[in-house]
């Protein structure tokens, strides 16, 4: 029965990451303050773990925290679902916060391409994006604790030697070339060829 | 347009997760503007991250989501409802936008100082950790004697330049280390310019392993 639980567990988990997106869309299309209070219970310690174990002092990071699921907020309507899942987009906020904290400089970002939320955008796109996300994070937690750990450690700062997508297997290349197609979607929908 | 040198794995993925310097951030901003293959990269190394935030959770305080609510009210003033103006892919600017942020401008607008054999430089203002600068190199002439202190990164922006390791057009960035002794010479059909960026050597020296590790293989 084992592996019954297991499907329970993991299905809770899908609903919950699902829960996100809707979220999301709740802030962005509702300013609703009960999605945000949601959203800031699921990535807030998150948020705040990230930060503590990149070298913040903890009081500083739980008001950072919160700097951060302001900043969701208040750029909800930049959130782009077929472009990332809710938890890459945090991500993205807290380590910009992180490097502006640690080192007080800019961020460099790439040039636009132009597209923003489409509002004939598919379900389709969203619901892949999504699964992709939730199958890296399955991968992620499938791993040995010394490959997982050595992967962190990229992100909280510390560097490493090795090529990531070699030494795990994780499904990097997958992904890598289905944002490939989407961009190629996108550039010729937009009529320019790269 | 066909991009032939690319970053590595290692400088995408550092530029996804934070940890390079400033200079460097901004050679992978400018090299993602013109390169999709290095732009779907990066974003596959921040759903990475968005994945590795799973597993570091810390309770936040008791009374966090209530401050944080009250935060909302003041913040509300300042939600933005509107994307902010494109900072375009304008296809007829030579510099990508990441750049023209830093110059100010467009090729046009960059501030030249003469180095010497007619190449010209601009320092690009950057954190101290690494520096960047802008380099214009005469149509048919050489780099005058160029040193490499630790890693250095430089990517075309217009023209294309040679030497012994292969032949670098727009987009392209060429990786050296200290152990290269190179000698750029640019492309005689036009003037070339390229975005440099060169870290300390006594700062972030781990990552220069990181950055060898395709020429190594290890």
């Amino acid at each position: 029965m084992g592996s019954w639980r297991l499907n329970d567990k993991k299905s809770a988990i899908e609903v919950e990451k699902a829960g996100l997106s809707r979220d999301m869309a709740l802030i962005r299309e509702a300013r609703d303050r009960a999605a945000f209070a949601r959203l800031f219970g699921h990535f807030a310690p998150r948020i705040k773990g990230f930060l503590i174990k990149s070298g913040t002092e903890p009081s500083v990071a739980e008001d950072c925290a919160q700097d951060v699921m302001v900043t969701v907020w208040k750029k909800a309507h930049l959130f782009d679902p077929a472009r990332a899942s809710v938890a890459t987009w945090v991500f993205t906020i807290a380590r910009n916060r992180r490097i502006d904290l640690a080192r007080r400089e800019k961020r460099p970002e790439p040039e636009d391409l132009g597209w923003g939320p489409e509002p004939d955008q598919t379900q389709d796109e969203t619901l892949v994006m999504q699964q992709d996300s939730d199958r890296l994070g399955t991968a992620l937690a499938a791993l040995p604790d010394a490959q997982r750990l050595l992967i962190e450690q990229c992100y909280f700062g510390e560097l490493s030697h090795r090529d990531i997508a070699d030494v795990t297997g994780l499904p990097l290349g997958t992904i890598k070339s289905r944002i490939r197609l989407a961009l190629d979607k996108l550039r010729h929908a937009m009529g320019s060829t790269p | 347009m066909t991009i032939k040198h690319h970053l590595t794995e290692s400088l995408l993925m550092g530029y996804a997760a934070g940890s390079l310097p400033e200079a460097f951030n901004l050679v992978v901003a400018s090299h993602v503007s013109l390169c999709d293959d290095c732009r779907a990269a990066v974003e596959s190394y921040e759903a990475l991250g968005g994945a590795v935030l799973d597993d570091a959770q810390v309770a936040m305080a008791e009374d966090g989501l209530a401050d944080c609510l009250a935060r909302l009210e003041t913040a509300e003033a300042e939600v933005e409802t509107a994307p902010p103006a494109p900072r375009s892919a304008n296809r007829a600017a030579s510099l990508p936008a990441p750049l023209r942020d830093y110059v100010g401008g467009d090729i046009d607008a960059i501030r030249w100082r003469p180095v010497g054999g007619g190449v010209k430089q601009a320092i690009l203002p950057t954190s101290k950790s690494a520096s960047a600068r802008l380099l214009f190199i005469p149509a048919g002439s050489a780099v005058p004697d160029h040193g490499h202190r630790g890693v250095e990164l430089t990517m075309v922006l217009q023209g294309a330049f040679a030497d012994a390791t292969d032949r670098f057009a727009r987009g392209d960035v060429e990786i050296a280390d200290e152990d290269l002794e190179h000698t750029p010479i640019a492309d005689i059909g036009a003037d070339c310019i390229c975005l440099a960026a060169t870290d300390a050597p006594l700062r972030f020296r781990s990552l220069i392993p990181r950055l060898l590790q395709p020429f190594l293989k290890i």
